[in-house]
């Protein structure tokens, strides 16, 4: 499966839910937020989404700035 | 020092605090909490999941407010976009506007930034934009449900002081919300000028995040500020052209 991740095409070799893709990516669950498909998805939301095909993902998190 | 009644709170410092370009973020945790910040701005970006980066949020002092900023945004959807994934991570629903196609000056779009300003602001958003300093313009974002406005004083990272002051000073005089100076203050006495201009605050990041101590340049801005601050509620008196003697004018040993 092909996913676009923050702008990127990215194949995943399995199905996975939002959360897993998270911590596929050992990324910190409290630290960002998640744009899918357009949609910004609450965290409890995370496990109930099934990526597919084509799905466009964007994870963002804070940095330094003015 | 008299509060700042903005965005829903009240706050004392009226310092606000950019937190891009410090070295370290322990570095920019001592900078904060030396100085007693309790505004400070931070943008949004893609993760980079090859890089492990701490969460910036944890260095925040508590208690201080975290103000996202939309800084990327070319226009005002995307300013709204980035806004409401900042506001989704909890953080906080303050935000600072930035909407900039010019890459040499930085400049803002003032149209763009209305826009967003009127949308965010119907959604709830505690909304700060970013503008050139423009008299209408303030008056549309106040209208349009600004909690403030932040006309810059030069060039974002100038260091250039406040290149705009009769504007500024125009704004102060004419606009009923908050006016707060942000970018290219360079120095503590530029932040103590806006001050004694009337200004409800300012924001500065470079200056202090690219000193040499940081942490002593925070502290140096905030006592500027709260300097500027007490000589506004002082009403200092106006310029002259001719002297005005401090000393008596009367009982001089050579008379008589």
């Amino acid at each position: 499966m092909i996913l676009k991740i923050n702008g990127k095409s990215e194949t995943i070799d399995k199905k996975l839910n939002l959360i897993e893709l998270i911590l596929h990516k050992s990324l910190v669950p409290e630290h960002i937020v998640i744009e899918h498909n357009a949609r910004i998805v609450p965290k409890a939301e995370w496990p109930g989404i099934e990526l597919k095909e084509n799905d466009n993902i964007e994870i963002v998190s804070f940095v330094g700035g003015g | 020092m008299d509060p700042l009644e903005i965005g829903g709170k009240a706050i004392t410092n009226r310092l606000f605090v950019g937190t891009g370009k410090f070295s370290n973020y322990n570095l920019m945790k001592e900078a904060l909490a030396g100085a007693q910040i309790e505004v400070a701005t931070v943008a949004l970006r893609r993760v980079d999941s090859a890089s492990k980066t701490d969460n910036i949020i944890d260095f925040i002092p508590d208690g201080c407010i975290v103000m996202p900023n939309t800084s990327g945004a070319r226009n005002a959807d995307e300013a709204v976009r980035i806004a409401r994934l900042a506001r989704a991570s909890g953080a906080s629903d303050w935000v600072k506007i930035e909407v900039i196609q010019d890459n040499k000056y930085l400049l803002p779009d003032n149209m763009e930034t209305l826009k967003a300003t009127g949308i965010l602001a119907k959604e709830g958003f505690k909304v700060f934009p970013y503008m050139s300093p423009d008299l209408s313009m303030a008056r549309r974002m106040a209208d349009a449900g600004a909690a403030a406005v932040m006309p810059l004083g030069s060039p974002i990272g100038s260091n250039r002081g406040v290149k705009t002051r009769e504007l500024v000073e125009i704004m102060v005089r004419e606009i009923k919300i908050p006016v707060i100076v942000d970018a290219g203050l360079g120095r503590p006495s530029d932040a103590c000028e806006c001050m004694e201009l009337g200004c409800a605050a300012v924001l500065v990041n470079t200056a202090i995040a690219i000193s040499e101590d940081p942490v002593a340049a925070a502290r140096a801005f905030a006592l500027a500020v709260k300097a500027g601050r007490l000589a506004y509620l002082s009403t200092l008196p106006v310029e002259s052209q001719e002297a005005g003697a401090s000393s008596p004018l009367t009982g001089f040993l050579r008379d008589g």
